[in-house]
């Protein structure tokens, strides 16, 4: 049976288990003379019941299936093993893959080895007696939960509490779920760039000052030696994050300050969507809007001032993402200025001071944390972007601290080094974990800075 | 509950006038939008006098006393019609400047507001908007000068850096009433100045009135019919936007001329 069938075979029992489990509930209250005789409503008993029957066989079923493949993997392949044509893991790979095709059909039988032969075979009897195993598991799991659900059903029984409690157990199990997949993702990225620090001094990777990941692909190769110095990754990112702050910051701030004290309610219903548009924005958008607008526009501004601009700039990129993460500023500026007290305001005017004294003195004063908050998450935002990059920057890894030249990003090295046809584990393909990795570090740093902050904020006025 | 319903054509009684008047309100009508919440209230407020306003929720007396230093202009919708004036010059006037009017008409709020800055920055706040000190010695002494009015200066002096959100509710409010103080005004407005604040603080707050009384006009809207006698020299209550009856503090809370004053002293409605 497929497991989707399986799936709605057991849901449909769940819900007959929810009514079976109402009408039970009732007839035990009809005698008793009411349904407040019971602990619980009968919706809580026939709840109860459904998640008796449901839950038990939907977590066996979840648990079988990312499990069956490499267990049945591992069993067949052990005798492939044992035919002795299993060299490297390479070769492994190879097998396995020519045993699945053979056993889907897609392979032909003719001119196999017999063991690769018998391997497919077995591996399509595993499958069906796997299938058939957990289909009467699952079934019989959810009937005898429905079973013992109906039959937990007493009047004294505290359905309720029991609702509750595997209510509570879902939820948790959901903010795992996410925090596990983090996990997953920081592991995965730890585990290949170990494997590239091996190849690469980490010394070298951290403080080297030229990047050039070309390696040799032949040993007799030359002029590809590659290297991996991060460094004018790190300095291109710095520097194109620091244009777009350098734009998001005043502009940001600024206009969070005119919608949260100065804007009429209409031009505020008006204004702000539309700012918060900006956010809604593809990327790419931005990005040909950056390469094909902004950068020509910039070089021609600065060849009439005698300066020598390159074609790809970092202040193109820059400040095209600038005004990308406005919104990310704006909104949450105008959240922590609307937050402050209106009698903080009040205090400030009734001194005398004007409205811009009030606001320069009391106001962003009092909601600076917030702000800052809003300003570290539009900067990690900045770190983290690519497109506009990929596009309007360049790829030329220049250490350099003028705006006007062409540079790279960590991610726009991270994209070219995946992207293509690539051996999987040279030096090159690794560098993308290792960059990953460190960009993960310096955004988590950010984020945690911007929530302490943005905790900090929460104790102001209590 | 008897005798709610607005009189048509009413006339304040008692004296609402003063011979020595430091603001005087005549006929004055306050629209929030479209609804009217004070109806021709005309008043005196006397040189050094403290007066109470009273009445219950939703009569008027806080919006009356915001329109006297002009906070109702940061309300929407809110127009005030009528003439207010304060040693003669009328406060609505196009040509007065409101910065100049609020350091002269000080407020204190219901909730204590500190800003969430030092003791001392918080006193020093408005002398250093209106440039009222030269050098640092100057803004030094007015801070002092200023909590030592408001009874504050004992038990801050020691940490005077230390942020002014941490204070009791008590304190905070002569902070803040300190902080009124700094800028030398000549009226105070306290809007409910003790609602928020225990039995303990709250004396030390009338006490403070008291004596603050010596140099400042004060006028105070209250919900403690207590207070007001404790506190004033006259007493205004206020029935739904108008304004019943003005009369020295003694005579209003043992002979009140009108009976809505008298139903609301003994506790009928309010």
């Amino acid at each position: 049976m497929q497991a989707s069938t399986l799936f709605i075979i057991i849901i449909g029992l769940s819900i007959f288990g929810y009514f079976m489990g109402q009408g039970r509930a009732l007839a035990l209250a009809k005698p008793l003379g009411g349904i407040r005789k019971l602990h619980s409503l009968p919706s809580y008993y026939a709840a109860q019941a459904a998640l008796f029957c449901a839950l038990p066989a939907i977590v066996l079923m979840g648990l079988w299936l990312i499990f069956e493949q490499p267990i049945i993997d591992s069993l067949v392949m052990s005798r492939v093993e044992a035919g002795g044509l299993i060299e490297s893991k390479a070769d492994y790979n190879l097998a396995l893959n020519r045993v699945h095709n053979i056993a889907a059909g897609v392979l032909s039988r003719e001119g196999q080895q017999s063991v690769v032969l018998a391997a497919a075979d077995n591996l399509n009897a595993f499958r069906t007696n796997a299938r058939l195993a957990l289909t009467l598991l699952a079934l019989s799991l959810s009937v005898a939960g429905l079973v013992l659900g109906l039959r937990r059903i007493r009047p004294d029984f505290r359905a309720r509490a029991s609702v509750e409690w595997i209510m509570s157990g879902l939820l948790m199990a959901c903010a795992l779920l996410a925090i596990f997949t983090t996990l997953g993702i920081l592991l995965s990225v730890v585990f290949e760039s170990i494997h590239f620090f091996r190849s690469v001094p980490i010394s070298e990777f951290i403080f080297g000052t030229s990047w050039s990941p070309q390696t040799a692909i032949r040993a007799d190769q030359v002029g590809s030696s590659g290297s991996f110095g991060a460094v004018p990754l790190f300095t291109g990112t710095l520097l194109i994050s620091a244009v777009a702050m350098f734009v998001a910051v005043p502009v940001g701030l600024m206009s969070a300050i005119y919608l949260a004290e100065y804007a009429s309610r209409r031009t505020r219903t008006l204004v702000k969507p539309t700012l918060e548009i900006l956010a809604g924005i593809p990327t790419v958008v931005y990005g040909f809007f950056a390469a094909l607008t902004v950068a020509p526009f910039i070089r021609n501004l600065g060849e009439s001032l005698g300066l020598d601009v390159s074609s790809e700039s970092a202040l193109a990129a820059g400040s095209v993402m600038g005004v990308m993460i406005i919104p990310f500023i704006s909104s949450l500026a105008d959240d922590v200025i609307t937050a402050v007290p209106q009698s903080m305001r009040d205090g400030s005017l009734a001194l005398g001071a004007t409205k811009s004294e009030t606001i320069r003195k009391v106001v962003v004063p009092a909601a600076l944390p917030g702000i800052v908050g809003g300003v570290l998450l539009a900067l990690s935002r900045a770190i983290g972007e690519t497109m506009i990059v990929v596009m309007a920057a360049g790829m030329a890894a220049n250490l350099t601290a003028n705006p006007l030249d062409t540079v790279t990003t960590v991610t726009v090295q991270i994209v070219t080094l995946l992207t293509g046809d690539q051996e999987f584990d040279s030096a090159k393909t690794l560098a993308a974990f290792a960059l990953g990795l460190m960009l993960f570090v310096v955004t988590l740093c950010l984020n945690i800075v911007a929530l302490r902050v943005v905790k900090k904020y929460r104790e102001q006025y209590e | 509950m008897p005798d709610m319903k607005v009189n048509e054509k009413h006339v304040t009684v008692g004296k609402q006038f003063h011979d020595d008047p430091r603001m005087t309100m005549r006929n004055v009508n306050v629209f929030y939008g479209e609804k009217q919440a004070i109806h021709d209230v005309s008043i005196d407020i006397g040189k050094n006098e403290v007066m109470a306003m009273i009445g219950p929720s939703g009569c008027g007396k806080s919006t009356f006393l915001r329109s006297l230093n002009r906070m109702n202009d940061t309300v929407e919708g809110c127009r005030v019609e009528g003439e207010i004036c304060m040693d003669g010059e009328s406060l609505y006037n196009t040509k007065l400047d409101v910065v100049e009017l609020r350091a002269r008409v000080g407020m204190v709020f219901q909730k204590p507001n500190p800003f969430p800055k030092s003791i001392y920055e918080n006193v020093a706040y408005g002398a250093k908007i209106h440039g009222l000190a030269d050098s640092r010695i100057d803004l030094d002494e007015i801070v002092e000068n200023s909590l030592n009015k408001a009874g504050l200066w004992k038990e801050v002096k020691d940490r005077l850096h230390q942020p002014g959100t941490g204070l009791s509710g008590g304190q905070q409010q002569r902070l803040c009433i300190a902080r009124a103080i700094a800028v030398t005004p000549e009226v105070i407005l306290m809007d409910e100045p003790c609602s928020a604040l225990d039995p303990i603080a709250t004396a030390r707050i009338e006490e403070l009135i008291k004596e603050l009384s010596e140099n400042f006009t004060i006028a105070i809207v209250t919900h403690s019919m207590q207070q007001a006698a404790r506190v004033s020299d006259r007493t205004a209550y206020f029935h739904l936007g108008q304004l019943i009856e003005v009369n020295p503090t003694e005579q209003v809370f043992t002979m009140p001329e009108h009976e809505l004053t008298e139903g609301y002293i003994t506790g009928r409605f309010g």
